[in-house]
């Protein structure tokens, strides 16, 4: 399940652009920076191929566990 | 198990660099690369001047700030007299390729073990986006504003091909770091050139294409695709020396 570090976020668009699923989306919250992040619109579609992490440059989303999306 | 962890190697704040810099990737594959060798606590950053010195707060390890172009100098010293460290130097192009080409060049050809991550981004990104030596034919900075012109600035200079023509570099590769399948290829190559290092096979080099969407003056996404169109074709990604394949 695909956690979002909402603080470390600066809105490039890597995990929108390359989640295979695309299933996240950003959203209309700010963070404290003043960035828009992420959020996932169907968690349970999530497959936890954790493109998204590994493509963040700011390492803003994890994947503490498998399969409980 | 986490399928993906942060690396506990870079610090638990936003990095200095802009939105969708790759440099924070190149940073973050660094610290993935030598936490899963285990030797998180025996890495030593050597860190250069330019965009690349923005690892100064963004990396959580040991680290050494040093002279314009002279990491892979300063390196030398480092490992000769603590030979059981990871020790590695952070370099960008206009680090590397202009004011340190004679440290660089003469510190693979004496085969120092150590590894050189070079961030290639084609610009000075830090000094506001001038030309590098690895600027693209045509490609429009703050000091060529009409394309860069090979009649007076010369052709992009290549690394990878020029340090692997050397005799004593065990491991040379480029790598693009604008896909999925790059990244995983990096982080496999960086993996591989630390394992070398520790293993006291002698100088590795590590070549990320990376991007500067500020100074290039395009959103993150655009760059991305601009490395595709432009980058990549002439900057080829790959292994171009592997002594270990070899033998």
């Amino acid at each position: 399940m695909v956690e979002i570090h909402a603080y470390l976020c600066k809105n490039c668009g890597y995990c929108v652009k390359f989640c295979p699923k695309q299933i996240l989306e950003i959203g209309t919250q700010r963070n404290r920076h003043g960035h828009f992040y992420p959020h996932l619109t169907d968690a349970g579609a999530c497959i936890s191929c954790a493109i998204c992490a590994s493509m963040c440059p700011e390492g803003a989303i994890e994947l503490p566990e498998k399969g409980d999306a | 198990m986490a399928v993906y962890k942060r690396p506990e190697l870079i610090a638990d704040a936003p990095s200095g660099y802009c939105p969708g810099c790759l440099h924070s990737l190149a940073t973050k594959l660094v610290a993935e690369a030598i936490e899963e060798l285990g030797q998180a606590d025996n890495a030593l950053n050597v860190i250069s001047v330019g965009c690349s010195a923005l690892n100064i707060l963004y990396w959580s390890g040991d680290f050494l700030s040093v002279a314009h172009g002279r990491a892979p100098a300063a390196a030398t010293g480092i490992k000769r007299t603590n030979p059981e460290r990871l020790v590695f130097a952070y370099q960008g192009d206009g680090d590397l390729a202009a004011i340190g080409l004679a440290e660089i060049m003469s510190a693979a050809n004496r085969g120092e073990n150590f590894t050189v991550v070079f961030a290639n981004n084609q610009t000075y990104g830090m000094t506001g986006g001038q030309m590098a030596p690895t600027t693209l034919i045509g490609q429009k900075t703050t000091t060529t504003v009409y394309g860069r012109d090979p009649q007076t600035t010369g052709y992009p200079m290549k690394m990878c091909e020029l340090i692997s023509t050397l005799e004593a570099p065990v491991y040379v590769a480029r790598f693009a770091l604008n896909s999925p399948k790059g990244v995983n290829d990096a982080r496999k190559g960086l993996k591989k050139a630390f394992r070398l290092q520790m293993e006291g096979k002698g100088f590795t080099f590590i070549e990320l294409l990376t991007n500067c969407p500020t100074n290039w003056k395009m959103t993150p996404l655009q760059t991305l695709e601009y490395m595709n169109t432009n980058t990549i074709p002439y900057f080829k990604p790959g292994v171009y020396k592997d002594k270990e394949a070899q033998a």
